[in-house]
Order: structure tokens, then C-alpha cells, then sequence
């Protein structure tokens, strides 16, 4: 019998990890960055971050710029390990500026494949929340910027993907029985009918790592934004009542009870690990704790951990450089250490 | 076999995608491979498939037509080659060019939904008065009558002023020519 605690839509923590509001929007008067010198994209990148750092609004202090070129390699990769940036974004960072939230969870990209691309994330199933704080964000600069808009069109992007509502919303979900059952090739053929796709972690023409997935809409023309999110919304509420009907015909097999068992184990012994097993013992630790077999362990602490495994965040938290070797004996020694502290009773846990 | 991208180098990437219901397969030499952000820093993390947006204009590229956006420069056979559209002029200038890999894309060609401020007054005039009808059908539901004239009243005079905006910037068009 699963846990009670995951059977209706209301709490959907066990699939879905987090949601994600992207805004594209370009200025009217430059060109679009792939027509753009360096000079021209400082430029842009300049009116952006002051449009952005000197508005009287309540949050543009909280908001602190980041010269992309200024950074170290890891710095860069890191912000695409917490899904703050895009993967193209940090391929070349001449040109190219970031403007961050204190809590990350508002992050404007200038110069990627358009001028600018505001980006919000939130924890968990929260797609009208991450939208109106995007929409908030996207109408205090159109007020100033003066977005490439057109009566018929829309917002105008660089790629006609993008055209119209220049929206992209998104799920992060975990699906480890589906993807266990086969059932995935079958599905992300299904949702491309519908308007919609399923990809890998991060995002476009990436893999999905320990059973993770990206689903977003793709028609941004003729759909307003509510409509778009509203249908987002009830195929991802079919996902996660399939994945959980897939978990619990699963929940009595003894090889997949075996691998979660397993994987515990290992995560809370080994010495050394790779980002990729560990990635895949978290994911099947993950997936015990979904059905209701690790009740001490919380949710939020394997989505942390998801994160901060990755090699580059890894470097970035201890502050230097490491070997592959040395990278898997602190990992090891990250995820031993936040195992440990899910077993003290709560009153007694170590704050993080 | 050659590289379906520059048709000069020996392909050796092989790339299948499902975009939008359909499966399209391309044979890519190393250089357009990467050019096309495949093999970057992430390996495979690099590919993105909207770049992969040329193929779909494929069949205008023959004809060639010599006009260019008055304020990028970009012909349309530079935006079919990368599938980079490059600035909001070309919208306009190569309207008629795009316009089907659009409806292809989005299945739709007009857009509903946020105005952005630059919007023409009449657009934003159609926006408002689609919302009140929207919000006069709940009313007429919920059998708010009076609320439900109001509306009604409101929506007439909207639907007036949306007409002069229109007739104006039609004489206004003509005039300019």
C-alpha cells in the first residue's frame, strides 16, 4: 500500500520538483543578438541591468548583476547545474549579462538568443505563482524598454518557435516508473500532438539524468498565456496520476524494492562516488521516499541534493578546484552527512 | 553521404527529432554539427533543436529574392540558412516568406493573449472588449442582470471606438501612399 500522504492533486511534491516561467522578450530598436557585435550586445546588456538595478520597484535592489565573461568556468557551469541559466547561454559569454535575485528565484539572461529572457523558478507545482511574478516583472520593464511587439505576431523573438507569447512554462518532474515501464517514448510522442514536450533535465536536447524530465509547452502563437499554463497543467495532472499508478503496480516487485534498498545503502556507506551513479542512487532514493518506503527522509533534501552533487556546484561550494577523484570522495561525504542528519529526530536536527 | 547543412563535408552526426508530430532525420558533418551547438562544452547538452528551424524553410531557399530587411540586413535566405530571424523589422519585411513555417510551427498565425505597451490602440481596444464579453457571459450565468447591462453598455461603446481607430488608420494608410 503507498502512503496515504501522495494520492491527490493538491500535494504533487512526489512527482513534480519544481516550475519554471521563461519570458522572451527583445528590445525594439536593436537587432537581435545574433546580429549583434560585442560593442552593440554591451550596450543592450547596459540598458537592461540599469533599466533593471535603478527602477524604483520594491525588488530591484534584491537584484544583483553578473558580467557572464568575468566568471571562472565552474562559476558558469554551475548556474546551468541550478537551472538558472541555459546551457547555451554559458557556450559564450562574451557580451552577455545575468541579473540574479538574492533567493534565485528570478533570473534574467540578457543576450542569450534573445536580448532578454526572464526566467522564474519555483519549488513544487506552482505555475500561477511563477507566472505572475514573471508577468510583474516582464510588464515594470516593457513600461521602460519598449519590447519588439507586433499586433499580429506578438513578441517578437529571434526564433519563430518563440513568437507570440514568447512564453515557455515548465515541470521538472521525477517519473521513474514510467520510465522504468517503457513508457516514455510512447508519451513524448503523444504530447508533441498535444502542443507539448517532454525533455531531458536540462532542458532542450539534453538526457534525462536519474529519471528526471522537462515538461513545457511549445506553441507560444494563438494560445494566451493562461490557456497555454491551464493545458500544461492537465496533462501534467495525467502524468503524475499515470506515473503513480505506474509506482504502484511497481511497489510489490522485489527486483525495484531491491535497487531502492540498495541504493540507500550504498548512499549512505560509500566512499566515493560519480556524479552519475550518484545521480541514479538518489533518484531511486527518491522514488523509495515517493512510495512511502523511507518515511524519515524529506523530499526537499534529495531535490537539494540533486543540485548540489553536480560537479561544477560541488567546486563552486568548496571554493576551488578538484580532481574527478577528489570530487567523488566529497561527494560521497556531501550526501553520507545529509543522510546522517535525516536520522536525528527533527527537534534535534542540524540547522542547514 | 554529405552534410544536408553546407553539402560540401562527409557527414558523420546522424540526428533524429521529433518536432511538433514530426520525425525528421539529418545527416551533419562535424562543422555545422557543432556550428549547430551539437558537441559543446555538455556534449550533448548543447543541441537545440530550434535551431534546426532552416530545415523547415528549405523549399524557399531556391527562389532567390534580393530584398533585405531595411534595418538588420538580413536577406531571407540568411534567416532560412540559420533559421535566425535577425530583428523585429524582418517580421515585417518577410512577412509573407514566414508566415507558412509559422502556421507549420504553431498550427496558429495570430496572437492572443499579454499586449505588450507598444501594441496598437486598436488591438488593445479588441483585448479589453474580448475580456468583458467574457466576463458578461458569467454575469449573464449567474443571472447579474444589471451587471450584465453595464457590459453590455460598455463593450457597445468600446466596439465603437475600435471602429473609428480602424477606419482612422485605414484613411491614415492610405493617405501615406
Amino acid at each position: 500500500m503507498t502512503a496515504k500522504k501522495y494520492d491527490t492533486l493538491k500535494d504533487v511534491s512526489d512527482v513534480v520538483i519544481s516550475t519554471r516561467i521563461r519570458f522572451a522578450r527583445n528590445l525594439k530598436d536593436y537587432p537581435f543578438p545574433c546580429r549583434l557585435g560585442n560593442e552593440k550586445k554591451c550596450k543592450v546588456a547596459n540598458i537592461v541591468k540599469e533599466t533593471v538595478l535603478d527602477g524604483h520597484s520594491a525588488i530591484s535592489d534584491k537584484f544583483k548583476y553578473i558580467q557572464m565573461s568575468e566568471l571562472t568556468q565552474e562559476e558558469a557551469v554551475s548556474l546551468v547545474e541550478r537551472h538558472l541559466v541555459s546551457p547555451e547561454f554559458i557556450s559564450d559569454r562574451q557580451g552577455r549579462g545575468l541579473l540574479l535575485l538574492d533567493d534565485e528565484s528570478v533570473s534574467v539572461m540578457i543576450n542569450e538568443e534573445d536580448h532578454i529572457r526572464i526566467q522564474v523558478i519555483k519549488q513544487n507545482m506552482d505555475l500561477n505563482g511563477a507566472y505572475e511574478l514573471a508577468d510583474k516583472i516582464d510588464t515594470l520593464l516593457d513600461e521602460q524598454l519598449n519590447f519588439a511587439f507586433n499586433d499580429k505576431l506578438g513578441y517578437l523573438t529571434q526564433c519563430p518557435t518563440n513568437i507570440g507569447t514568447g512564453m515557455r512554462a515548465s515541470l521538472m518532474m521525477h517519473l521513474p516508473a514510467l520510465k522504468e515501464s517503457g513508457a516514455m517514448g510512447k508519451i513524448s510522442a503523444s504530447l508533441s500532438k498535444l502542443g507539448l514536450a517532454i525533455r531531458g533535465t536540462y532542458g532542450e536536447g539534453t538526457e534525462p539524468r536519474g529519471a528526471v524530465y522537462q515538461l513545457s509547452n511549445q506553441v507560444t502563437l494563438g494560445i494566451s498565456e493562461q490557456e497555454a499554463i491551464n493545458n500544461l497543467r492537465d496533462i501534467a495532472n495525467q502524468l503524475i496520476t499515470q506515473e503513480r499508478a505506474a509506482r504502484e503496480s511497481l511497489y510489490k516487485n522485489i527486483n525495484i524494492l531491491d535497487n531502492i534498498y540498495r541504493s540507500y545503502g550504498i548512499l549512505q556507506y560509500a566512499k566515493l562516488m560519480s556524479n552519475d551513479e550518484c545521480m541514479k542512487l538518489l533518484s531511486n532514493l527518491r522514488f523509495g521516499v515517493e512510495m512511502g518506503i523511507f518515511e524519515n527522509i524529506d523530499i526537499s533534501t534529495i531535490n537539494r541534493l540533486f543540485i548540489e552533487i553536480q560537479p561544477a556546484t560541488l567546486m563552486k561550494n568548496i571554493g576551488k578546484k578538484l580532481s574527478p577523484i577528489e570530487r567523488d570522495g566529497i561527494r560521497a561525504e556531501l550526501v553520507r552527512t545529509a543522510l546522517l542528519q535525516q536520522k536525528v529526530p527533527a527537534n534535534r536536527r542540524l540547522e542547514d | 553521404m554529405l552534410c544536408q547543412s553546407c553539402e560540401k563535408r562527409q557527414a558523420t552526426t546522424h540526428i533524429k527529432t521529433i518536432l511538433n508530430g514530426e520525425l525528421k532525420e539529418f545527416n551533419l558533418c562535424p562543422e555545422c554539427a557543432a556550428k549547430l551547438g551539437y558537441g559543446s562544452f555538455f556534449g550533448n547538452i548543447g543541441l537545440d533543436l530550434n535551431k534546426l528551424f532552416g530545415s523547415f524553410m528549405d523549399g524557399f531557399i531556391s527562389e532567390k529574392s534580393p530584398k533585405r530587411c531595411q534595418c538588420c540586413g538580413s536577406s531571407f535566405e540568411d534567416i532560412a540558412k540559420t533559421g535566425k530571424v535577425g530583428c523585429a523589422e524582418c517580421y515585417n519585411t518577410f512577412y509573407e516568406e514566414l508566415l507558412p513555417s509559422i502556421q507549420r510551427i504553431h498550427g496558429r498565425t495570430s496572437h492572443t493573449g499579454k499586449l505588450a505597451h507598444s501594441a496598437g490602440t486598436e488591438v488593445k481596444i479588441r483585448s479589453e472588449i474580448s475580456k468583458y464579453k467574457a466576463e458578461l457571459e458569467k454575469a449573464i450565468k449567474a443571472q447579474e442582470f444589471e451587471k450584465a447591462a453595464e457590459l453590455r453598455d460598455r463593450i457597445k461603446e468600446l466596439e465603437k471606438s475600435a471602429e473609428n481607430d480602424h477606419s482612422a488608420s485605414v484613411s491614415d494608410s492610405k493617405g501615406k501612399e
